[in-house]
């Protein structure tokens, strides 16, 4: 139990890490970064607080800590993945938009590039 | 740039994708026939020729940066269309196979019935077109289904050559199925309670290229189409952005 505690902890905190590693390089923003934060932080509190971890246990009818701190984590990822998947498709359809009106714009520049007569720069 | 010129204009939209070997035979098919109705080849960004060999039939082409997707590139015609001011949209696929001499049948149909969309319908005409099985028992599996949504016979739901008037362009406009959007498309339009009409055509082999569609993206279209025409039937309207 002590070891997978511990590991869970030095996932956590490894994830903390690189979470802020990415935020600091910007290469995630900062409100996407609050899922996985708040996952991470979620892990480390039960990892090191053993009461929460057997309270909680208790409250999901599990006797075993270590496998409710499991059932946890799959929650918590599936949680994230979820928010992931809205924000995915969001994105999407906000790209398929602008898709289809950048081509439609580009369509008419062209046309009124065409009737514009050519300036007279020597 | 293609505009509406009289009340009641007609445009007729080509969606293609890497259609370079038949685009420019379509086109002027239904120039010769048509020769006073705007064209508008909606270029999925081919990879070949598809965009100069539309241009030189003498079509507008409007070419999207990326692949949308047949629903995508459909629905940037039907954005463009219905900010332009056209009454009546007519589909027409760029391999050839939806033959233009229909078009006048399908727009009659639209002008003079209280529907908003119309189906160009292969099965309507007496004549059984030679199709794959699997293919065969996609249209059956489908037709059952629509039927029981929208509590009446779809002889052809998989039916490219469609027609629809402002009304249903407005919709379409705004909220198109991005992928295999012919049946759910029907979907949408139950749920506005539009009407529909299906007017025989008779369709021909595509003039080059071959079908996308192989035997295991049949079973993928059953099942993204099934799963599509449930999520339109629970699709929640009240909230809607615009786009």
């Amino acid at each position: 139990m002590d070891r997978l505690l511990n590991v869970v902890t030095g996932m956590s905190v490894l994830l903390i890490g690189l979470v802020f590693f990415a935020i600091r390089r910007a290469h995630i923003r900062v409100e996407y970064s609050v899922s996985w934060l708040g996952a991470a932080l979620v892990l480390l509190i039960l990892a090191q607080w053993e009461w929460a971890l057997g309270q909680v246990a208790e409250f999901l009818g599990v006797n075993d800590a270590p496998f409710a701190l499991l059932l946890i984590i799959l929650s918590l990822f599936l949680i994230v993945f979820y928010r992931f998947s809205l924000i995915i498709s969001d994105l999407k359809d906000a790209n398929i938009a602008l898709t289809q009106k950048l081509a439609i714009i580009e369509y008419q520049l062209q046309h009124v590039q065409e009737k514009q007569p050519p300036s007279g720069n020597a | 740039m293609i505009r509406p010129q009289l009340p009641d204009s007609l445009m007729i939209l080509i969606p293609a994708y890497n259609e370079g070997g038949a685009i420019r035979r379509v086109v002027t098919e239904v120039q010769s026939l048509l020769p006073q109705t705007p064209i508008l080849v909606l270029d999925d960004c081919s990879t070949d020729d598809t965009r100069t060999e539309a241009l030189a039939a003498g079509a507008d082409v409007i070419s999207v940066p990326y692949h949308l997707g047949l629903g995508g590139c459909v629905q940037a015609g039907y954005r463009y269309a219905y900010d332009a001011g056209f009454s009546y949209v007519i589909r027409i696929d760029g391999d050839g196979q939806h033959d233009p001499r229909f078009i006048p049948d399908l727009f009659a149909a639209l002008r003079h019935s209280p529907v908003q969309m119309v189906i160009g319908s292969r099965y309507l005409n007496g004549k059984v077109p030679a199709t794959s099985f699997a293919r065969g028992v996609g249209i059956w599996f489908f037709r059952q289904i629509l039927r029981l949504i929208l509590e009446k016979e779809v002889h052809d739901p998989t039916s490219g050559f469609v027609g629809v008037n402002r009304q249903a362009l407005e919709v379409f406009a705004r909220s198109f199925p991005l992928e295999y959007p012919e049946i759910e498309a029907l979907v949408v339009l139950q749920r506005r309670q539009f009407q529909f009409a299906e007017v025989p055509v008779v369709m021909r082999r595509r003039m080059a290229g071959v079908s996308t569609i192989t035997a295991l993206k049949s079973f993928y279209y059953v099942l993204h189409v099934l799963l599509g025409v449930i999520v339109n039937i629970l699709k929640y309207e009240g909230k809607r952005r615009k786009g």
